[in-house]
């Protein structure tokens, strides 16, 4: 059977799955809609969360960044990874047993102001987007590759399963829909990179592979290997890295708090039916992210070594284009590999000086690497069953925080308090239905800056929600005027930062230019510190928190009496 | 009998949040220590084939914040019965 039938059956049967889902978990009430009713297990929280965290950029990019990067990638390793040690010990068991559907509800009630709502609403609104419409993008290429429909039609494919199962089922449906949708992923991961282990180093866990020696014959380690290919070539050696010390801290400490922050991944740890479970869901949402993250960076050295050897030979003297396999032809179709004989020898050569031949673009790592390493069919089928459903549940998680948030923050919480379950429900449908719309258009017609605002979502994440959240639960003191202002300042000093280096005077986006040294990538962190001093001098002049709100914090510290999450 | 239980509320919460700090402090150092920070003096040492320094950025401190989360998990489950604030 060809590759394009597998990936018909394989990708098909995965929809089918996800539908059938859908159907068996439709949702009946608000409850349902937004928290899965409260009753969801914490492993299969975990699956479910580890894939609505997983997007296509984990599965797709992750790896071919770090495959050029080096030992820069470890700032996505890290960052993407150690936000869950925040969110295990300094959040999730809290926000729990607060026990309401959204973060801006807990900021609202926290801070006793509609403004701190209003302004956790906008923000909550914004960052989805962002982040949405870099899935349908994710969804569209894979198609396009994979099962040769142009990019629209699958964008559309993908936006017609989205709106089909979040619209209908809710968090409930989308919850155990993103389980079976983990599974899927994972294998399409990992079966590749076992096969290529095995095949490079003989060790068939990749984790462990990637720290041993070629099965070449010659004993050498697979790092030292690639260090020496690497500086031959004119880059910077893998295991060092190009970045600055002090911009790889700023930027480990954007994404990992940034991701502590993100409202899509905060809002899971309120579909588990008590304190306890939160806490747990958390440790395994990690657990199984990790076992995607450990693998990534083994990816991408083999993947790096492989590409090398064979665009340059073994010989280092360049391979003939008429002998080139076949993955790069197929690649140099999509525009995404490009050659360019300078000398005119009919060889193809790829490195970081002049003698550089090649282009080839990071994201089409993950996705080649299979056929870099010829293997068989139904393994590249699954890896685009892999990505579809990698960039599908992040998709629904986050559109279904578009439509709380409207539904519920901005609507039953503020304009429109006397709507009844039903009506909101309504709402939130139509609110879904609405974001579906909008989240395809920019993935049809991506705006020029999609990549620009990645850095955007979790610089906005790090220096709004994080601090505003942290100071709720433990400094009981805190009032509305500090973290109104915390946030307010945190923001626009990162927003500022971010368009001026970003869009105003992009020339100037060099590091002589930053301040400190922190790239627009890292400067979430400082927001996040500008946010904390301006919160806590905002609160020492002015008066502390009311006495029942203090209360209400002294309460959350304690699992007892965490009961399902409250209608209010 | 109020005042015990608030006096027993705070030693619970003091607890709970000494176990936090040193976790967190782990978790620093893990990552933004010896991955980062470090990250010269420890790749002059060989962990396999990896460079120790470099296998904390993109191995080590991944495994040490799953087993964090999980004894963390597993402290506070006994906490919550210690101080009898667990849920049920």
């Amino acid at each position: 059977m060809d590759i394009q039938t597998l990936t018909f059956i394989i990708v098909g049967a995965t929809f089918a799955l996800y539908i059938g889902i859908a159907i068996w978990a439709r949702a009946g009430s608000t409850n349902d809609f937004y928290v899965a009713g409260g009753g969801v297990n914490p492993v299969a929280n975990g699956m479910a969360t580890a894939a609505d965290w997983m997007s296509a950029a984990s599965f797709i990019s992750m790896a071919g960044l770090i495959s050029f990067m080096g030992y820069d990638g470890g700032v996505y390793l890290m960052g993407w990874t150690g936000g869950y040690v925040l969110l295990a010990l300094c959040l999730a068991p809290y926000l729990r047993k607060f026990g309401k559907f959204t973060v801006p509800d807990f900021i609202g009630d926290r801070y006793y102001s509609q403004t701190a709502r209003t302004v956790a609403v906008v923000c909550a609104i914004f960052v989805c987007f962002t982040y949405v419409a870099g899935q349908m993008r994710g969804v569209g290429v894979v198609f396009s590759r994979f099962l040769e429909v142009d990019i629209t039609s699958g964008v559309i494919i993908g936006m017609a399963l989205v709106f089909f199962y979040a619209v209908l089922g809710g968090m409930k449906g989308i919850t155990y829909t993103q389980v079976a949708q983990y599974c899927v992923l994972i294998c399409a991961y990992l079966v590749p990179a076992v096969f290529i282990s095995i095949m490079m180093t003989g060790n068939f866990i990749p984790q462990l592979g990637f720290g041993g020696t070629l099965a070449d014959g010659s004993g050498m380690y697979v790092l030292d290997r690639l260090d020496g290919l690497s500086t031959e070539l004119g880059f910077t050696a893998y295991t060092d890295g190009n970045k600055s010390m002090v911009d790889v801290f700023f930027i480990t400490a954007a994404l990992m708090v940034g991701t502590a922050g993100l409202p899509h991944v905060i809002v899971r740890f309120f579909t588990v039916p008590k304190v306890r479970d939160a806490r747990k869901s958390a440790g395994w949402a990690l657990l199984f992210i990790a076992l995607l993250y450990t693998t990534a960076p083994a990816v991408a050295t083999f993947a790096r070594v492989n590409m090398v050897n064979t665009i340059n030979g073994l010989d280092m003297q360049g391979t003939e284009y008429a002998q080139a396999p076949s993955w790069i032809t197929n690649w140099e179709k999509t525009g995404l590999i490009t050659w360019n004989d300078k000398n005119n020898d009919g060889r193809m050569f790829y490195s970081g000086d002049e003698r550089n031949e090649m282009k080839i673009d990071r994201d089409i790592m993950v996705l080649a690497n299979p056929e870099i390493a010829n293997l068989p069919a139904w393994v590249i089928a699954l890896v685009a069953a892999g990505g579809i459903a990698a960039a599908l549940s992040t998709s629904a998680g986050l559109l279904l925080v578009i439509s709380t948030s409207v539904s519920h923050d901005l609507l039953k919480r503020n304009l429109m308090p006397n709507i009844s379950d039903k009506q909101e429900l309504m709402f939130a449908r139509i609110a879904a239905a609405v974001g579906v719309m909008v989240a395809g258009y920019l993935g049809i017609n991506p705006p020029g800056f999609v990549a620009q605002v990645v850095a955007f979502a979790f610089g906005l994440a790090a220096s709004s929600f994080f601090p505003a959240i942290i100071m709720g639960i433990f400094y009981k003191r805190m009032n509305k005027e500090g973290a109104i202002a915390g946030m307010l300042s945190g923001i626009l000093f990162t927003a500022g930062y971010i368009i001026y280096f970003k869009f105003i005077n992009p020339g100037a986006n060099v590091p002589d230019n930053w301040w400190f040294g922190i790239s627009p990538e890292g400067i979430g962190t400082l927001g996040m510190m500008l946010n904390f001093a301006v919160a806590i001098l905002v609160n020492k002049l002015t008066q502390d928190a009311p006495k029942e709100v203090q209360q209400l914090v002294e309460d959350i510290r304690y699992p007892r009496g965490a009961g399902a999450a409250q209608v209010h | 009998m109020q005042n015990d239980k608030n006096n027993s509320l705070i030693g619970y919460w003091r607890e709970n949040l000494a176990l936090m700090l040193i976790l967190l402090s782990i978790w620093f150092v893990v990552s933004y220590g010896f991955g980062i920070l470090l990250v010269e003096v420890l790749n002059e040492i060989r962990f396999f084939g990896f460079k120790l320094g470099f296998w904390f950025a993109q191995q080590g401190a991944i495994y040490v914040f799953v087993g964090l989360i999980f004894f963390y998990v597993a402290r506070m489950n006994k906490l919550d019965q210690k101080y009898d604030v667990h849920e049920d």
